[in-house]
């Protein structure tokens, strides 16, 4: 990869000679949206920690922005802005006092803070609730405010723990439009979730932790076709004589299953639909639906997982 | 291994964030009116005692009369007793019990400590806080005593009694500095800032009211009862172990320029019950001694109550270095 802003080489961090995260590396670029994903305990957080120099390296390198978070802590946190998961704010203080403090800590003088504080607020559409106190917050509003946190800093690297955990579906798809506009403007974003669905839709590239160790790196496409072998899943709910035949000779199609009364699964290396439907109309048949499934990160690491469950329990 | 920047980055931020949320929490609001109403009742209790001494005897005889203010009143216990058992002890905790674990349970710490700022500019910024907020209201505690006392004595203090009552202005001060170490130190240790503020009124009880008890159970087990100097003198040690009593000391002393030595009022309120007085070799009993020589008497006391202060500070700031940041 060219320019990366992240990188880590081995990175393990142990608890009483217990490694948390085992040798992991990684890499992200710059402007990329970048997700750590896997289950709750996997190490997620405890990697993120280390590359912000928030807690002691047991084994291997991190690098941000060509610094070494260990050595020059101020140097990274400078430039990296963190939203940590559930982050918390000063209850009695309002929307804006909190980020005048965090404003403060970053050495920006008055003239700057007060300018910056009221754009990003506007930005995470917090505008009107500027002076209202953080204790009367939602947890969506809470996030977004961290979020506001991040772009006052004019942070080239935004690093995102659980952003999604806890908000309701608007406020998700809300977060989701500040994180691909933090994007646009140049920022790399590193998230972590164990909420598969909802950051595939804004992840280049994801790894998929699991016990310490990353499982699989890959952008979502790439890691379907690997764990899932075929890349498509088309669905075709027919009526009629001899279908199934005709649907397994369609170019392309590796395996045709049968998922029900008059309703097959075909599993092809691309999008089969419009040869489908010809071979279904041509075989005399009755065509009700046709869909496609794009490769879900959902099923993707269900599938890893199940077909590697014996390696997971042996560690 | 040299870290990049200065530890202090970020110091006088927190500094000025800490005093203003302490200026605005209730627990400090309430603090400062029973503050207040000490002060009044110190000085509207203890003029008519005063007075009654002055009718009696001309002021060049006891030139002291304003610091009898601070040292005596009418109140049920004394004003130096009543800081140093309680106002004191009580007004640290309530600022520092939940200094550290305040951030964590707010999940404010870690978004805190990844601004460009090291954990001693969070640490050294709240102590300072603290001991700001104390001594800022230590200072109008002792302003109002002063001016309400000129006021109702209609008598000046002179400049020895200023310099006195100012060495226990600055002595209340540590003295507080050292119970916000105390309870900065649970307030990193326990997660609960319920669990902390109980650990630390449970071990304010004990220096103040178990302790004494302690210390002279203590001092029967290793002493005989026919050396009565021997007794008091080991009794005071075991009671030193307490920073009240070293309090009690350095203010019993600093407030009275006839005491001569750390012993006498031991041993005056021991004779004083069979009506006796001891006299100091070489001394004349009763004459007052300078400032000075008061402050020489009770410095070891003084240094151990700063030396209290930093080792539970830095303890406190181990602790917090080697903290994981999350929950």
């Amino acid at each position: 990869m060219s320019d990366p802003v992240i990188e880590a080489t081995g990175l393990t961090k142990r608890y009483n000679g217990v490694a948390v995260v085992n040798g992991i590396s990684f890499s992200v670029g710059r402007g990329e949206i970048f997700g750590l994903l896997g289950p709750n305990g996997a190490g997620k957080t405890t990697t993120i920690l280390m590359l912000l120099g928030l807690t002691d390296i047991s084994d291997g390198k991190a690098r941000v922005l060509g610094c070494d978070p260990v050595r020059e802590p101020l140097q990274v946190k400078r430039q990296v802005g963190y939203m940590p998961d559930q982050v918390g704010f000063y209850d009695n203080l309002t929307a804006a006092e909190n980020l005048r403090y965090t404003a403060r800590l970053m050495g920006f003088d008055r003239v700057e803070r007060e300018e910056k504080i009221s754009a990003s607020l506007r930005h995470v559409g917090l505008a009107d609730v500027t002076d209202r106190r953080v204790s009367t917050f939602s947890r969506g509003m809470r996030q977004r405010l961290g979020l506001a946190e991040i772009l006052m800093k004019e942070a080239q690297i935004a690093i995102l723990d659980e952003p999604t955990s806890g908000l309701d579906p608007q406020a998700t798809l809300e977060l989701l439009n500040i994180i691909r506009d933090l994007k646009l403007r140049g920022v790399s974003v590193l998230l972590s979730s164990h909420l598969l669905d909802r950051v595939q839709s804004v992840c280049d590239r994801v790894a998929l932790f699991n016990q310490g160790n990353i499982a699989l790196i890959g952008s979502v496409s790439e890691l379907g076709r690997e764990v899932l072998g075929g890349g498509f899943h088309v669905e075709v709910e027919a009526e009629g004589q001899g279908i199934a035949e005709r649907l397994a000779a369609v170019p392309g199609v590796q395996k045709v299953d049968q998922a029900g009364a008059n309703r097959w699964r075909l599993t092809s290396d691309h999008d089969v639909r419009p040869e489908a439907a010809s071979a279904a109309v041509a075989a005399g048949g009755r065509l009700f639906r046709l869909s496609v499934e794009e490769p879900s990160l959902e099923a993707i690491y269900t599938q890893y997982f199940e077909t590697h469950e014996g390696a997971r329990h042996a560690t | 291994m040299r870290r990049e920047g200065s530890a202090l980055n970020g110091f006088g931020v927190v500094m000025l964030k800490e005093i203003a949320d302490h200026f605005s929490s209730i627990i400090v609001t309430v603090l400062l009116a029973g503050v207040t109403a000490v002060a009044i009742a110190v000085v509207y209790l203890g003029i008519g005692p005063i007075k009654d001494t002055v009718s009696g005897l001309a002021i060049r005889d006891y030139p002291f009369l304003f610091l009898l203010l601070f040292s005596r009143s009418s109140l049920p216990v004394a004003l130096p007793t009543l800081l140093s058992q309680a106002l004191v002890p009580w007004f640290a905790i309530a600022l520092g019990f939940d200094a550290v674990n305040g951030e964590h349970n707010q999940r404010t710490l870690s978004r805190i400590l990844s601004q460009p700022i090291y954990r001693d500019a969070l640490l050294f910024g709240k102590f300072a806080a603290g001991l700001f907020t104390l001594a800022l209201t230590f200072i109008m505690l002792w302003l109002m005593i002063i001016g309400l006392g000129l006021y109702g004595l209609g008598l000046p203090p002179n400049a020895e009694e200023m310099a006195r009552a100012l060495v226990l202005l600055v002595i209340t001060i540590v003295y507080g500095g050292l119970w916000f170490a105390m309870a900065l130190l649970f307030s990193i240790v326990f997660r609960s800032a319920a669990a902390a503020l109980v650990v630390s009124i449970g071990l304010w009880a004990f220096v103040t009211f178990v302790w004494p008890w302690v210390a002279a159970f203590l001092t029967a087990s290793v002493t005989t009862p026919n050396n009565v100097i021997d007794f008091l003198q080991t009794n005071q040690a075991f009671a030193r172990l307490s920073p009240v009593a070293l309090y009690d000391e350095i203010v019993t002393i600093v407030l009275d320029p006839s005491v001569h030595s750390a012993q006498q009022p031991l041993v005056d309120s021991y004779l004083s019950r069979f009506g006796l007085r001891a006299i100091e070799p070489g001394s004349v009993p009763g004459s007052p001694i300078p400032l000075l020589q008061s402050v020489l008497i009770v410095w070891p006391q003084i240094v151990g109550l700063v030396a209290g202060t930093i080792v539970l500070f830095v303890v406190g700031y181990i602790v917090f270095q080697r903290q994981e940041v999350r929950a």
